[in-house]
This record gives structure tokens, C-alpha cells and sequence, in this order.
């Protein structure tokens, strides 16, 4: 399998802060792949750099061969790179279907000529024949109507999942999906990771719920204080000393 | 036919009536106020459209004059024909509109109102300065009107308030269907996801600073054709015309009436239009029309926050319930 997302040599400082700090690793094109890392590591400052959020102070992007680090926002999603927020991030205001209409954007670019003249009728069918198919999918089928902040917290990240999914994207960048999620909520959504994965969707997850990340992912990179820790299969991660380390703190030795 | 789109096609047809014969009942100064209370729906509407992004301009009142110099100097000095030479004005608003978002769209809420007004008094400025061919503080006169179109049996003249106020009927009319569809369209949509969530919106491919522009640039549009139906209607256009106090009945309108329904800031037009002119004028305070706007703005700021849009809702609402449903209870 060739390497879907590689970053190398990535920084980004905030004043004196390196919130990530020479952060090289690759992702395999069809894998989960973790990244973790105690709070403060960087993980969510490195998908705002991926996603183009954040432009970098130094370090490279790619997608396969083409270099996206420094694209605006919206380039990048063009380009297949779609990225969820850690805090519930939605059209609060909006019905869900219309939230995950809003994802669906890029696949039916909205013409202002056939705004003007009422002509939309066949590109909206098919918007919102995507947009119920997603829904369906995340199990929000449900709540079409109901306004997006009105929904449970759990709903939400999936609504979260399900805007983000509208777009089609070839790496999908999860930041603590299963946040505000009840045990069977969160296995039921691990279920669907799995399914995304085997339709051909690249993840990049972040998560603190170890069970799910060792549950889920082909591989894991370890972050902290910006840096790489180590990376590799979920069970040499689990015991590797060092991020034992990161996690615990010095009290591996304690048993 | 189902029961509520006979009702809803019962009251568009009232409504259509209405609008038909109102000017018959009006003297000949009121007729007028009609006309400009007609061009002004035509301007809170528009704005509307760029509020949908989450952006307020206050320069949304000289975009109406760009249309409205620009049609006149259109007829003036390259002797284009009025009907073309409105259509050119109100494309002349849109394109200094797209010009000006560069600069504009490199802020954001308060930043942006400031921004908006100060590239608004530059135009303004600009006006004042250039008597050729702006004409200077005096402005242009003796604009050509809306030529009399001769249907062999009758000759219709549109310096009679009546025959331009059906003219102006048909047009703002026809520009609020066009609002109105943009809005219900995914465009709209897209206005709507940029102004809640423009970073999410983003992370999904839209382009929000695109969509920003195309709001503005489609509301100055629009502001501009309203800007020229009132150029050929007065024939005469002055700065002063466009200043901020004008602004501040375009906003005035829009946050009585309330923003989130297409008729919300129509409302707020037609009720302060009408206060001021049957009341204000009445009492002999027209001085006082923008302390009375002022007091007006502050109390439905603290009184009814959610705007006249509001009240109209909850009668909707009640005649769905009693009426359609038919649960009232004969007793
Ligand atoms: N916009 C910003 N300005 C200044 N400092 C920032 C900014 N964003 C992040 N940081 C800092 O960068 C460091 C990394 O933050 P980041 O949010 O990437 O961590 P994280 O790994 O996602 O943590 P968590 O698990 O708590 O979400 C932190 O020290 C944070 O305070
Ligand atoms: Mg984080």
C-alpha cells in the first residue's frame, strides 16, 4: 500500500510555544491510523495543519505526491482531505439535513443561474439523495428535522462525522470522535469506522479512549510536546516503555 | 386544491388587489411616498441577503447611489438609453461592490461595519469632489425620466407617481422573487453555513471568502437597481441623499422588522414608513425623524429583540393551528 498522507518536518510555533515540533510520520492509504498523545501534545494543532487551518512555520504536507501544506482550507478539502473538530463544531442553527447538505458542496457545486431562474430542483434531489444515504449510515435518519444543536451530545459527533463524510473524502481526520459518546454509542461508531475504512476512506484518528484506539487502528503514532514518541502496531504501543511513560509518568515501575 | 394553499393563494391574490388599488385612495403626495416606500423595500431586501452571511454593512445606502449615478451619468454623457442605462447602474453597484470586498473581506463583524462605512464615505467623498462628472455637492440634475411608453389607445406617463409606482411594483416585485429563490436555493444554504460555522463550512470545501463576496456583490446589485429607479423617478441625485443618516433608516428597518424571515425588513419598511409619514409628519416632527428612529431602534433592541418578523409568526402559527386544523371550538 502506497503512503496516502505524508508530513515531514512539521512545526508550528505560537510565540514561544512549539505546539508541534519537527512532527514527521506517513499514513497508509486504507488504514486507521492513530495519533495520540497526552493533552497539550500538538494532535489537534498537526490536523490544523494538515487541513490548512493553520499555516506552518516549517515542514511539509503531501497528499501521494503533491505538496498541500500552506493550501487554504478549502483547497485542501478539494484536494480529499476532510477533518472533523474536538469540540462540536455543527450549523447549530440548521436542520441536520441541512448540515449534511452543507458537506455535500463540492460534489454538487450550487449554481447561482439556476438559483436565479428556480432550476435546482434535480441537483438539490440528488444533493439530499446523498445527504439521507450519509445520515442512514451515521444512524441520524432519524432526527432529519430536529435543528443540529438540539441534538445529544453523542448525535452530534456523529452529525459531526456525517458532514464531514457528505463530501467524500479520501482521508477522513476524526479529532476525539467518540468525545460525549456512551459505551454502546462508542461501539456502535467504531463499527462504522470500520465500514468507512473498508469502503476505501482513509482514517486519521485522534482519540484519548485507549480501548477504541487499540480496538480500531492499524497503526498508531505517539506524540508529545510536539514530537514524535514512536509509532508502529497497536500492541507495540501499548507496551512500549516510553509511552507508558508519557501517559503514567514515572510510575511505570511501580508494579 | 388543499385548504391551506387556497388560503395562501387567497391572501397572495388579496394582497395583489391591495396593491392595485392602494394608490387610488392616496393624495398626490402620499402616491409618492409610495413610490419611495416601493424602492425602499427594494433596499432593506437586498441588504437582508448580505446579512444572511453574518456581515452588516454600512455602506449598503451608497451602493444604492453607485446605481443611481451611474444610471444617470449613463443617460447624461453617453446618451444610452434609461432602461439599459438602469440595468448598466445597477452593474456598475455590484462590480465597485466586488472591487471594494478585497480590502473589506479582510475583516470580519465590527471591523467590517467600520470598513464598509469608511469606503462608503470615500465614494461619497469622491462625489463631492469631482464635479465632473459628479456634479459636486449639488449632485446631477434634470436626470432623464423613464420614457412614456405609447401603446397606440393609451399613452402611459411615468411622471405620474401611479404609473411609476406600478412600474416600481413590477420590478421590486420580480427582484424579491429572485432574492427569495437565491435564499431557498443551496446558495442561500451556503450563506447560511458561512455565517454559523465559517470554519466548518470551510473545512468542507465551501469558499467562504467567495461566498462573502457573492453576498455582497448580488445585495449591492440589487440596491444599485433601486437606486436607479429612484435616480428616474426624482431626477436629481445628491450625496446627501446617500449619507449615513439614510443608512441608518436601512438598518433601522431591518432590525425592527427582524432579519430571519424574507419579510421581516419589508415589514419594519412599511411600519416606520408609515409612522413616520402619517404620525411624524402629522404632528409636524419630521425634524425629530431620526431621534424617533433612534428611540425606536433602542426599544425594539430591548423590547422585542426577535423583531415584527416575530409577531407575524406567531399569528401564522395560530391561524395554521385554529384555522387550517379547524379546532376552533364552536361552542
Ligand atoms: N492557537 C493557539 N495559540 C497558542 N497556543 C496554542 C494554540 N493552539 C494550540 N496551542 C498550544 O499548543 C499546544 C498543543 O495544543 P493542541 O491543541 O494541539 O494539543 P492536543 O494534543 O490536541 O491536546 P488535547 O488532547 O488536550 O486536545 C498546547 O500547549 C496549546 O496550548
Ligand atoms: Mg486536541
Amino acid at each position: 500500500m502506497s503512503d496516502i498522507l505524508i508530513v515531514s518536518n512539521l512545526g508550528k510555533q505560537f510565540g514561544g510555544i512549539k505546539a508541534v515540533d519537527g512532527l514527521s510520520f506517513a499514513v497508509r492509504e486504507g488504514d486507521i491510523h492513530g495519533l495520540i498523545g497526552p493533552n497539550g501534545a500538538g494532535k489537534t494543532t498537526t490536523f490544523n495543519l494538515v487541513s490548512g487551518f493553520y499555516k506552518p512555520t516549517h515542514g511539509s504536507v503531501k497528499l501521494f505526491d503533491e505538496e498541500i501544506s500552506g493550501l487554504r482550507m478549502h483547497h485542501v478539502a478539494k484536494k480529499g482531505v476532510i477533518r472533523t473538530f474536538q469540540h462540536s463544531t455543527l450549523f447549530a442553527e440548521l436542520t441536520v439535513l441541512d448540515n449534511v447538505l452543507v458537506g455535500t458542496h463540492m460534489m454538487f457545486k450550487p449554481s447561482l443561474t439556476a438559483a436565479f431562474l428556480g432550476r435546482e430542483r434535480q441537483s438539490r434531489a440528488k444533493a439530499i439523495g446523498r445527504a439521507n444515504e450519509v445520515l442512514e449510515f451515521f444512524g441520524l435518519q432519524a432526527f432529519v428535522d430536529q435543528l443540529a444543536g438540539e441534538l445529544s451530545h453523542g448525535h452530534q459527533r456523529a452529525l459531526g462525522m456525517a458532514v464531514a463524510m457528505a463530501s467524500q473524502p479520501k482521508i477522513l481526520l476524526l479529532d476525539e470522535p467518540f468525545t460525549g459518546m456512551n459505551p454502546e454509542e462508542t461501539q456502535t461508531m467504531m463499527g462504522l469506522m470500520g465500514k468507512l475504512r473498508d469502503t476505501g476512506i482513509t482514517l486519521l484518528l485522534v482519540e484519548h479512549d485507549m480501548t477504541a484506539i487499540m480496538g480500531l487502528c492499524d497503526r498508531i503514532t505517539v506524540m508529545n510536546f510536539g514530537k514524535l514518541l514512536t509509532e508502529g502496531k497497536p500492541l507495540e504501543i501499548r507496551n512500549h516503555p516510553d509511552v507508558i511513560e508519557a501517559y503514567l509518568g514515572k510510575q511505570k515501575n511501580a508494579t | 386544491m388543499s385548504k391551506p394553499k387556497l388560503l395562501i393563494l387567497f391572501s397572495f391574490l388579496l394582497l395583489a388587489v391591495i396593491l392595485i388599488v392602494l394608490p387610488h385612495g392616496l393624495s398626490y403626495s402620499q402616491r409618492e411616498i409610495l413610490v419611495f416606500l416601493t424602492i425602499n423595500i427594494l433596499v432593506v431586501s437586498s441588504y437582508r441577503l448580505l446579512t444572511l452571511t453574518g456581515e452588516w454593512s454600512l455602506g449598503h445606502i451608497v451602493m444604492m447611489g453607485v446605481g443611481a449615478y451611474g444610471s444617470a451619468l449613463y443617460t447624461k454623457e453617453l446618451g444610452v438609453p434609461v432602461p439599459i442605462s438602469m440595468v448598466l447602474g445597477a452593474l456598475t453597484a455590484g462590480i465597485i461592490a466586488w472591487g471594494l470586498s478585497f480590502p473589506l473581506f479582510r475583516m470580519k463583524g465590527f471591523y467590517f461595519l467600520i470598513g464598509s462605512f469608511a469606503a462608503g464615505e470615500i465614494i461619497r467623498l469622491l462625489w463631492k469632489r469631482f464635479r465632473d462628472p459628479f456634479g459636486g455637492p449639488k449632485g446631477i440634475k434634470r436626470i432623464d425620466p423613464f420614457p412614456d411608453i405609447d401603446l397606440g389607445f393609451v399613452r402611459i406617463d411615468f411622471f405620474d407617481p401611479v404609473n411609476y409606482y406600478y412600474f416600481a411594483l413590477i420590478i421590486v416585485v420580480l427582484c424579491l422573487v429572485i432574492l427569495w429563490r437565491i435564499e431557498k436555493s443551496m446558495i442561500g444554504l451556503t450563506f447560511h453555513a458561512v455565517h454559523w460555522q465559517d470554519k466548518l463550512a470551510e473545512s468542507t470545501g465551501v469558499n467562504v471568502r467567495a461566498y462573502r463576496t457573492l453576498a455582497l456583490v448580488i445585495s449591492a446589485t440589487f440596491a444599485g437597481l433601486a437606486g436607479t429607479l429612484l435616480a428616474h423617478y426624482i431626477g436629481t441625485v445628491n450625496p446627501n441623499v446617500f449619507d449615513i443618516e439614510q443608512m441608518v433608516f436601512v438598518l433601522t428597518w431591518a432590525i425592527v422588522g427582524g432579519t430571519t424571515t424574507i419579510y421581516g425588513p419589508i415589514i419594519g419598511c412599511i411600519i416606520l414608513t408609515a409612522l413616520n409619514e402619517i404620525v411624524l409628519r402629522e404632528m409636524g416632527l419630521e425634524q425629530g425623524r431620526p431621534l424617533v428612529y433612534g428611540l425606536i431602534l433602542i426599544a425594539s433592541v430591548l423590547f422585542m429583540p426577535k423583531g415584527l418578523e416575530d409577531v407575524v409568526k406567531k399569528v401564522i402559527d395560530w391561524i395554521k393551528l385554529h384555522v387550517l386544523t379547524g379546532r376552533i371550538k364552536n361552542v
